[in-house]
């Protein structure tokens, strides 16, 4: 088992472990800190986000979704831990060279070629479908796969199932099998 | 401290982690959707593992409750296909995509963008789902130890043992 990939990244089973010794550090620090126990997850700040970005077009619409009221629009700690995630992920690919400006990911465009015009068509509609399963689904790989499975969540495994599952089966019909390039 | 700091100072490590994982790139979700590499799911059973243990610790120790999301099966059913369908298009997950934009590539604003879409879309089309998907099956916040009546010890041991035999077969085919 190497320390360091290929791509000059760290093993992934030494980062994931790592991650999993974070997730049971920010238990404990909600816990202790906050008085609740907040667990890692993701997809609830895109619903904040984006009533806050409709806010200022929409305000009686926003204030009258039963949704928006129901997840209480403001920026807490699950928002800034997102935040964080764009910044962590900066500085780590700042200090290690691996920042890279990437207009269209590589498997992509060896499937669809190089244009920027498709790649953005294909990641909204697949965003706007993948947001609408999590939201229903109350979870994404962080909420359900991480904080649920560390749980041992019944929801947490069968959530990830289907992810996968589902993932498997659209990415073949996509991009073609593992043998196909 | 207040709960904005600390959720930025975790995120920030978990952010540094996923990067140092090489696990934000779309060409790393998508290869473990087509079972070509599977450093995605090493990073994420790894931390699984780990937190798990942990995790139970705490709770034994009565420092927190577990909060297990409900096993409502509508929702993450269907939920769960259209997820796994849009993820693949996509090649990022909501974490994911925002580490992404910060790794520089900057196609993830596309993501971003459709999954701020989808959140107002759900929104709007929620008093609906409540009416239907969501009311189909609840069996409540369940957990996988009492679910099957065995200890939760014996459970994680079960789950460690399967993973790791897991991570051997990836290892041995080199995935």
């Amino acid at each position: 088992m190497k320390w360091k990939t290929d791509d000059n990244g760290w093993n992934p089973y030494v980062a994931g472990a790592m991650a999993g010794i974070l997730a049971i550090a920010s238990v404990l620090a909600t816990t202790k800190i906050l008085g609740r126990t907040n667990y890692l997850g993701a997809s609830t700040t895109f619903v904040r986000a984006a009533a806050l970005l409709q806010r200022p077009v929409a305000r009686e619409r926003v204030a009258a979704g039963e949704y928006y009221t129901e997840t209480k629009i403001r920026v807490d700690w699950q928002f800034m831990v997102v935040v964080g995630i764009f910044l962590g992920a900066l500085l780590s690919s700042l200090t290690d060279g691996s920042l890279r400006a990437e207009a269209v990911p590589p498997t992509w465009s060896r499937r669809f070629g190089p244009g920027v015009g498709k790649r953005a068509i294909g990641a909204i509609l697949g965003g706007i479908v993948a947001m609408v399963g999590a939201r229903m689904a109350d979870g994404c790989p962080s909420g359900h796969g991480l904080s649920g499975m560390m749980q041992l969540s019944v929801s947490g495994f069968v959530a990830l199932a289907f992810f996968f599952g589902t993932g498997i089966v659209v990415a073949r019909l996509v991009y073609g099998g593992r043998n196909h390039e | 401290m207040n709960e904005q700091i600390l959720g930025l100072l975790t995120g920030v490590a978990f952010g540094f982690l996923l990067q140092k994982g090489r696990v934000l790139r779309f060409d790393k979700q998508v290869a473990a959707m087509r079972l070509k590499d599977m450093t995605i799911l090493k990073f994420m059973l790894a931390a699984i593992l780990v937190g798990t243990v942990g995790l139970h610790l705490l709770a034994h120790f009565d420092v927190m409750a577990f909060k297990h999301k409900p096993m409502n099966l509508g929702a993450v059913g269907l939920g769960g296909i259209l997820f796994g369908a849009g993820w693949a298009v996509m090649g990022f997950c909501p974490g994911t995509s925002v580490g992404a934009l910060g790794e520089g590539r900057w196609h993830a604003v596309f993501a971003i963008v459709g999954m701020l879409v989808g959140a107002a879309v759900y929104a709007e089309l929620y008093p609906f789902f409540k009416r239907t998907v969501l009311a189909w099956k609840d069996f409540g916040p369940i957990g996988l130890p009492e679910t099957l009546s065995l200890s939760a010890w014996l459970v994680i041991a079960l789950f460690w043992a399967i993973c790791l035999a897991l991570f051997a077969w990836f290892e041995k085919k080199r995935l």
